[in-house]
């Protein structure tokens, strides 16, 4: 079996570098690869420039944030953070100054004699971060860190982490299969597909310029049409619904019926049937127009988008986009 | 109304489905009386009638039960030195036993539980079942052969000019560590079972060394499922009669009890109480260091 095959990867110092992509593609193994817990079949890998394969996990300078969690039940919070320290052989006042530390930079400052069985999803998670920045590693791996928790504390999280690792200055390798998070937390994000590495780009310019169909599909909407033999992806808030009389000057249009409406409060999406063939999805803000301005399901409409928002793809001609 | 003649036909089965909607406590109550019976009536009774006999004499020269309450039976239980010492023998045996088993279990039952894949795993428990199924006084006599003096151990020891231990604690220490062995491997096969993988590997990927993962992790989670299989080795151990009747001729709590039924049963009622009180205390210590937590 093999999960992952001909990955070529570089962190560099200091990032935030999120590898995306589906359940199954690979990631959570080239994490435990990096980690020590699989070894990879060929191949190396190198931490700071020292070749660490075959190194096991217990002599490698990097640590882990599991996805649920792993804290100790038997111990309390502060024994569980102070863990790597003390079979580090950390002398006792350094190990309580650090322990003290960690806990109030994940802002949980008097939770040392709690056990973690009387926390909150939320604060077990931070336990768990606290347990691994404590030791300074160069690389922290986070397997999925915020997936147990809600929306709402997630995206909290979301910005805590990203906080925490400016403080901290240490390279965040971060695994997830939300393309949000992946979007909004990372320097770079490398997106995994069937143990294979899409592209690794920016998070700008992995949604801007996705060098394939996959890619496009997964980070953002799949927008993606075949027109005189060329596959392109627009993003749908570049797509504009032109209305009768309004210049289409510099853009590309089509024509199309409105076959999909979905309010989202902010915005609404609208999915378009192109005459010439398949269909594409756009996004509308709710600026409060007058009711017959705003397209409804049905509605005969013309989209147009600059030529510089299409993006060619290539890829998979597997999905239904393509013009009959 | 038509609701009204819904109420009037309701049969008998349904008003008692009625009665009991609704009504947690009735529900629960009635389920259990039978099984609660059959435990007051027959367990805790038969018991208490343990505890009365146990303060009544017999009269040497009749051989009658005298039904008056008398402390003698327990003042010739401390006071007569080879009871004490039988108390003591059997106590001792049944430490050893339990250590014997759990350091024999413990590696068996982590195997099992994070080395083996899931066929050689369900293969193991089975293994570690299978002496179960046959006849406990079967195996008794199986290694009464064993143990003999022309039995299989003394014939592959005296090539080595070795010698089996022959008939005694040795034996009866032997036999009861193979009997009870399954009792220890599976509580803590189940006990390390819940420990997730997820655990092992924080400890090794925060810096400590396998060794110091069990040191740290695993034997302090493993330890109240260790207790739990010794409540089995120790108390089965304390009670067992046959064992020591058939590979020893020292006497044992059991084997005193089953020699003083015929012609002094309030003297075996009142020995049986040893074994009751030194379980009841072990079970408190037990408690206290938490093999009940998980249970």
């Amino acid at each position: 079996m093999v999960a992952v095959a001909g990955i070529d990867l570089e962190i560099r110092a200091g990032e935030f570098f999120t590898m995306l992509g589906p359940s199954g593609s690979g990631k959570t193994t080239t994490l435990r690869m990096i980690a020590g817990f699989e070894d990879p079949t060929s191949g190396t890998i190198e931490l700071a420039g020292r070749d660490v394969s075959g190194v096991p996990p217990y002599e490698r300078a990097v640590n882990t944030v599991f996805q649920d969690y792993a804290l100790f039940p038997h111990m309390t919070v502060a024994d569980n953070v102070a863990y790597g320290l003390k079979v580090a052989k950390v002398d006792k006042a350094e190990r309580g100054r650090r322990r003290d530390e960690a806990l109030e930079m994940v802002r949980l400052p008097g939770y040392g004699e709690r056990k973690p069985a009387e926390l909150s999803g939320g604060q077990r998670q931070r336990v768990a971060l606290a347990r691994a920045i404590v030791n300074r590693p160069r690389v922290l791996l986070l397997d999925e860190p915020l997936g147990a928790l809600d929306l709402k504390l997630r995206e909290q999280m979301q910005s805590e982490l990203k906080t925490i690792q400016g403080e901290v200055g240490i390279t965040f390798v971060y695994v997830t299969h939300d393309q949000d998070e992946a979007l909004t937390m990372s320097d770079r994000i490398a997106v995994f597909n069937d143990g294979r590495i899409e592209q690794v780009s920016t998070p700008e310019d992995l949604y801007e310029h996705p060098v394939n169909e996959f890619v496009a599909d997964f980070v953002g909407v799949s927008n993606v049409i075949e027109r005189d033999g060329e596959r392109f992806t627009v993003r749908p808030e570049k797509i504009e619904v032109i209305a009768p009389g309004d210049s289409a000057d510099g853009l590309r249009t089509e024509r199309g019926r409105v076959t999909e409406v979905a309010y989202a409060g902010a915005v609404t999406r609208y999915t378009v049937a192109l005459d010439a063939g398949g269909s594409l999805q756009l996004v509308r803000q709710n600026v409060g127009e007058a009711p017959g301005a705003v397209p409804e399901q049905g509605d005969e409409v013309l989209v147009g988008w600059r030529p510089q928002h299409a993006a060619a793809v290539r890829g998979k001609t597997t999905k239904e986009e393509v013009a009959p | 109304m038509a609701t009204d003649a819904v109420v009037v036909k309701r049969s008998a089965g349904r008003r008692l489905a009625g009665l009991f909607h609704g009504r947690r406590r009735l529900q629960i109550g009635s389920l259990l009386a039978a099984p609660m019976a059959w435990l007051v009536i027959l367990y805790l009774g038969s018991l208490v009638v343990l505890l009365i006999t146990a303060f009544w004499t017999v009269n040497p020269l009749s051989g009658t039960v005298i039904k008056e309450f008398s402390l003698e039976n327990f003042e010739e239980l401390v006071n007569v030195p080879v009871y004490r010492e039988i108390v003591w023998r059997t106590v001792r045996t049944a430490i050893l036993v339990t250590f014997t088993d759990a350091i024999i279990a413990f590696p068996i039952a982590f195997y099992m539980a994070k080395i083996a894949g899931r066929k050689t795993k369900a293969l193991l428990v089975v293994a570690v079942l299978m002496p179960l199924w046959a006849s406990y006084l079967v195996k008794i006599i199986a290694w009464r052969a064993i143990l003999a003096e022309h039995g299989v151990l003394n014939w592959a020891l005296s090539p080595l000019g070795l010698h089996g231990p022959g008939e005694g604690v040795t034996s009866v220490w032997l036999v009861m560590s193979y009997l009870w062995l399954p009792y220890m491997v599976l509580p803590i096969f189940a006990g390390l079972e819940r420990i997730p993988d997820s655990l092992i590997s924080a400890s090794e990927d925060l810096g400590a060394h396998p060794l110091t993962t069990f040191r740290r992790v695993v034997l302090p989670l493993s330890f109240p499922a260790v207790v739990a299989g010794s409540i089995f080795t120790f108390s089965l151990t304390l009670g067992d009669y046959l064992a020591p009747k058939l590979v020893s001729n020292e006497q044992f709590i059991g084997t005193s009890i089953f020699d003083s039924i015929t012609n002094n049963q309030p003297f075996a009622a009142a020995f049986a109480l040893v074994p009751i009180v030194v379980v009841i205390a072990y079970l408190g210590v037990a408690r206290k260091l938490g093999a009940f937590e998980h249970v």
